[in-house]
């Protein structure tokens, strides 16, 4: 690994400050994808900013009944927090769906939707990645593509996000609060992270320097009746093939409302409004799920390669929002 | 040597003796050895497959503050042989697989060398490589023999008209994946080459064998076995990937020699061990069986495709347990290998029966289907009298015992033969059955010395312990064998300043070095007789097996797996096996041993699979996060029985070897049940959601 300097600074505008003057500068969270990255020779920061200790590591609730998560945060605390588990049943167990014990003890809610991506391409410094190295080509295409993009990839990258919390944050109209060189602002959760398009090496809209401060969750009741689904090649510890978010209100047997957000899909959580959109005013049904599920995959392409590409993704999306849905809607609403 | 026939403390479920140190942290494994002044290494590798290496720029490398030295093609010794490619490492530009090592940085501390090993810039002339595996190649040859030392072919009967004329038959073709043995413990060696003298080198190397070692290292170093010392007292796991040296051990000695007087370490990454220290062959698998209308199979055929490394040729004997399981008057077996631009295949946990026992004990469940008869009958019906083949009796042959007794364990009277009927909730649920195998093995050197020390019995033998029990078992048998009590014996194993021994591999451990410490045991008795003084002292040898037997353990296992219904996701919360592997020497350290492969086995159903990415020649999903193995959430209830065998011919101890047999049979089993369960038959591990989409999507969920 790439020797670097390492800076404990005093508060969070030092820290962003500190980054901000040099483009060769990281930010330090709980570590869990920063410090393989290191060894892997995947980052070679000059400057590592830690930022232990400087961001609001606890839940506050607001006056318009909203909880703002600072960022510091651990993934454990937040899955387990009361308010967290009655209010959004769809965080807590994506929180709890991803990784282990120990890494859910270090990760922090700034850090995690800043996780790259787990492409086995991007992670191999020996294999071009446009990401890793823009304009090097992009060597999962033909490649193995079994955890690779179906939605809204581009010709010059199919990663796809790998966070679970993340594709719960986008189902619930989160939003995200920065500290950056220009001082604080807040970006809707959905458009933190972009499509690779031509610039696959930005993962997300924030600046160099931007540091998550804290994510706000608006109240919202149809959150009570939600869940999260993933589906992975083991039982546990390991990344999604997909996965899915969802809330929905049902009346008489009809679909008022819902939130739905796809993960393991796409290079950012996917929020699947065309689905939504579908649900709202159906029956209660399978049919139902299934149509709001093709209304949102009409675009969805498969990435072919090694061992029959993961053209399997698109029917497996179909079958897991269904299922959830249908297990939420014959859920009494508590 | 004799042996009492009934045993006081073999057979007793001891705790392990080493299980106080490794849970105190305070073993020491090679890497953790105390050596002052260490110097550590690490290797840059090749990012082609195939060609020559035309520069290496290490200024940048050599700059770095705490860098030692880099070794290269152009400054490295010579090895005094190169006869095996492997580990000829240094000797010449050629590159004959992407991440052949191609320069070592020497340095200060592990982060500088690994810093340093990334500031080398090396340049090639690329060649097309070629690393895809497939049956229909032009190029597949037969080679002279397959592993260990068995025909590439065999023929009985007449396959073909057999096949034409049976009632019912089977031709299907299964494949296993590529797999990496990946133990906890990274391959790693420390090694420290003594100026004095005519020099000395020892090395500290997680290995199954340190004296196998020791051969090979003293053979590529042109040393006098006397000049290297090798010790290993704890392994954390090899799975066969430690069963000879790699070229971890070669670039360890070299820098030591490059460094002399001060020591070295090496430890590789996850990522390198999946190009440097071995793997398991894919394999393609023609299984062709016939059969009459009652269940009499007339015909066994499997034709084996695998692939080797065009530097070093590894014939995996995957057709070979097809050549005695069942009966039959017509059989064939062939191997095929393509040799590619890939890392060198090696050793892995039941090394041919493991991939060897996957298609054709799921071709005997499409049997059992078509005929309509019960999988577990219809290999009760296909015992052999004699070892087919051979013709040899059976030293002992319990696998009919095996079935039945597991039959009645798993509950599987009650079973509905019919596929996919059964609902749990969500889930699709099913069984299956499988056989399992291994042959009983002795290797032809063994040495043990016992002596008395004080009150006390030590016994000395170079054997590993690879978490496998030997530090207890060998303590076991030396008491029974001296007619002593188990506390009074001391056993000191890992080094080659102990008597020869073998290596830790075929499931022959217990086999050879318990011989050799039964005879040394009667030498020490017949000399020394019931009150040997202080110092006294005896050694014995292992002596040739009996070879007018076939001598194969065998077990049974069952599965129970549940697919479902929305996802495709396979489980298997059940997995029973029943073993016939003659006495079992310790309860406790066996069932570690049958459970442990049973979960390998159920890994290798549904989780294991290296990626190797053909247009680069390397394995892509280098790391545990990307290989998948079983995780704690994936095993359910897994139990391992086994039953009473007193076999007198296999050793004086009338054990079997059980490291290996545990992993045989088990994925057959799962995709067994998970075709009762869905009605899919997954020929191609692993068993993935993906496989049996298509069948759900066809199926009426309600």
């Amino acid at each position: 690994m790439k020797p670097f300097d390492y800076l404990a600074p005093a508060d969070a505008a030092e820290a962003v400050r500190s980054v901000a003057a040099n483009p060769d500068a990281v930010f330090l969270g709980g570590g869990t994808n920063l410090v393989d990255h290191l060894k892997l020779g995947v980052a070679e920061p000059g400057l590592v900013v830690g930022l232990a200790g400087l961001l609001p590591s606890g839940i506050e609730e607001l006056d318009d009944g909203a909880l703002r998560i600072g960022a510091g945060v651990s993934n454990s605390d937040l899955a387990a927090d009361p308010r967290v588990r009655e209010r959004f049943p769809v965080l807590s167990q994506a929180l709890l769906s991803g990784a282990s014990g120990q890494l859910r003890n270090m990760a922090t809610v700034g850090g995690n939707p800043l996780q790259r991506t787990r492409c086995v391409y991007f992670q191999d410094v020996t294999t071009p990645c446009n990401k890793r190295e823009p304009g090097s080509g992009c060597s999962a295409i033909g490649g193995w593509t079994r955890h690779h993009a179906v939605l809204g990839a581009s010709e010059h990258c199919i990663a796809v996000h790998p966070s679970d919390m993340a594709v719960a944050m986008a189902a619930l109209d989160a939003r995200v609060r920065t500290l950056g060189p220009a001082g604080e602002r807040a970006i809707p959760f959905v458009e933190l992270h972009r499509l690779p398009g031509d610039a696959p090496e930005r993962d997300t809209a924030l600046e160099h320097g931007e540091l998550i401060t804290a994510i706000d969750l608006p109240a919202q009741p149809i959150a009570r009746r939600s869940a999260y689904h993933k589906v992975r090649d083991r039982a546990s510890y390991a990344f999604a093939l997909v996965s899915v978010a969802a809330a929905i209100e049902v009346e008489g047997g009809v679909i008022r409302d819902a939130r739905i957000a796809f993960g393991g899909v796409a290079h950012a959580p996917w929020r699947a409004r065309r689905a939504e959109e579908a649900l709202r005013g159906a029956p209660a049904s399978d049919g139902s799920y299934r149509a709001a599920a093709d209304a949102e995959l009409t675009d969805a392409r498969p990435a072919e390669g090694l061992d029959g590409g993961n053209a399997f993704k698109i029917p497996l999306l179909r079958r897991t929002l269904t299922a959830t849905l249908r297990d939420l809607a014959g859920e009494d609403p508590r | 040597m004799t042996f009492p026939s009934e045993p006081e403390a073999v057979g007793r479920d001891l705790p392990r003796r080493d299980g106080a140190v490794k849970v105190l942290g305070t073993a020491t494994y090679a890497y953790e050895t105390p050596l002052a002044n260490a110097a550590y290494l690490h290797a840059v590798q090749a990012t082609i497959a195939r060609g020559r290496v035309t520069a290496l720029d290490t200024a940048a490398a050599e700059a770095l503050d705490g860098v030692v030295a880099v070794l290269t093609p152009g400054n490295a010794e010579r090895l005094a042989s190169t006869e095996d490619r492997e580990l000829a490492v240094l000797q010449g530009e050629e590159v004959a697989f992407r991440g052949q090592v191609v320069a070592l940085v020497v340095a200060d501390s592990s982060e500088v060398a690994r810093h340093g090993a990334a500031l080398v810039r090396v340049e090639y002339a690329q060649q097309p490589h070629d690393a895809e595996l497939r049956a229909d190649r032009e190029d597949l040859y037969a080679p002279e023999s397959v592993n260990p030392d068995l025909p590439t072919d065999t023929s009985e009967g007449d396959v073909d008209a057999a096949l034409a004329a049976a009632e019912v038959s089977v031709e299907e073709t299964y494949t296993t994946a590529m797999y990496h043995n990946n133990p906890l413990e990274p391959h790693a060696t420390a090694a420290l080459w003594d100026p004095a003298g005519e020099g000395f080198l020892t090395l500290w190397d997680s290995t199954q064998g340190v004296h196998p070692t020791r051969t090979a290292l003293a053979s590529v170093f042109g040393l006098d076995e006397a000049q290297l010392r090798v010790v290993c007292p704890y392994v954390g796991g090899g799975f066969g990937s430690k069963g000879q040296p790699h070229v971890n051990v070669v670039l360890a000695a070299m820098a030591a020699r490059a460094v002399p007087g001060r020591p070295v370490r090496l430890a590789l990454t996850r990522q390198q061990m999946f190009s440097l220290t071995g793997y398991r062959t894919p394999t393609i698998q023609r299984c062709r069986l016939g059969a009459d209308r009652d269940g009499t199979i007339t015909a066994i055929a499997v034709d084996v495709v695998e692939l080797t490394s065009r530097i070093k040729e590894f014939a995996e004997q995957s057709g070979v347990p097809a050549r005695m399981m069942y009966a039959s008057p017509n059989r064939s077996t062939t191997h095929r290998l393509a040799a590619l631009d890939v890392p060198v295949p090696s050793w892995m946990r039941a090394p041919g029966e493991c991939p060897g026992m996957f298609g054709p004990e799921v071709a005997m469940d499409e049997l059992a289907e078509r005929l309509g008869l019960d999988p577990v009958e219809l290999r009760i019906r296909n015992e052999p009298a004699v070892e087919p083949g051979s013709g040899k009796p059976f030293s002992s042959r319990n696998l009919v015992g095996c079935l039945r007794e597991g039959a009645v364990r798993f509950g599987w009277a009650e079973r509905d033969p019919r596929p996919g009927v059964r609902r749990r909730g969500d889930w699709l649920v099913g069984t299956g059955v499988a056989a399992s195998t291994y042959p009983v093995s002795r290797m032809p050197k063994s040495t043990a010395t016992i002596r008395r020390e004080g009150e006390r019995y030590a016994v000395e033998i170079g054997a590993a312990d690879l978490g496998t029990g030997t530090w207890t078992t060998l303590a076991q048998i030396a008491a029974d064998a001296l007619g002593v009590t188990v506390a009074l014996v001391d056993v000191r194993i890992g080094d080659t300043d102990y008597p020869m021994a073998s290596v830790a591999g075929g499931s022959s451990g217990m086999t050879t070095w318990g011989s050799a410490v039964v005879e040394a045991a009667g030498a020490f008795r017949a000399k020394y007789g019931s009150e040997p003084p202080d110092g006294a002292e005896a050694s014995g040898s292992v002596q040739p097996a009996d070879d007018r037997h076939a001598m194969h353990a065998f077990g049974a296992q069952f599965a129970e797996a549940h697919v479902h219904l929305d996802t495709g996701e396979v489980r298997v919360p059940r997995l029973l096996g029943v073993f016939a592997a003659g006495r079992i020497i310790n309860p406790r350290t066996a069932r570690s041993q049958f459970i442990g492969g049973m979960t390998m086995g159920l890994s290798m159903a549904l989780h294991e699979q290296s990626v190797l990415d053909p247009r680069t020649g390397h394995v892509v999903n280098h790391d545990l996060a990307g290989y998948h193995i079983t995780a704690n959430a994936d095993v359910g209830a897994i139990e391992a029985y086994w039953l009473a065998e007193d076999d007198p011919h296999v050793n004086a101890m009338g054990s079997k070897g059980i490291g290996e047999i545990g992993i045989v049979g088990t994925a057959a089993a799962v995709s067994n049940a998970v075709w009762h369960a869905c009605g899919v038959r997954v020929r191609d591990l692993p068993i993935t959601l993906d496989k049996v989409l298509h069948a759900l999507e066809e199926r009426p969920r309600h």
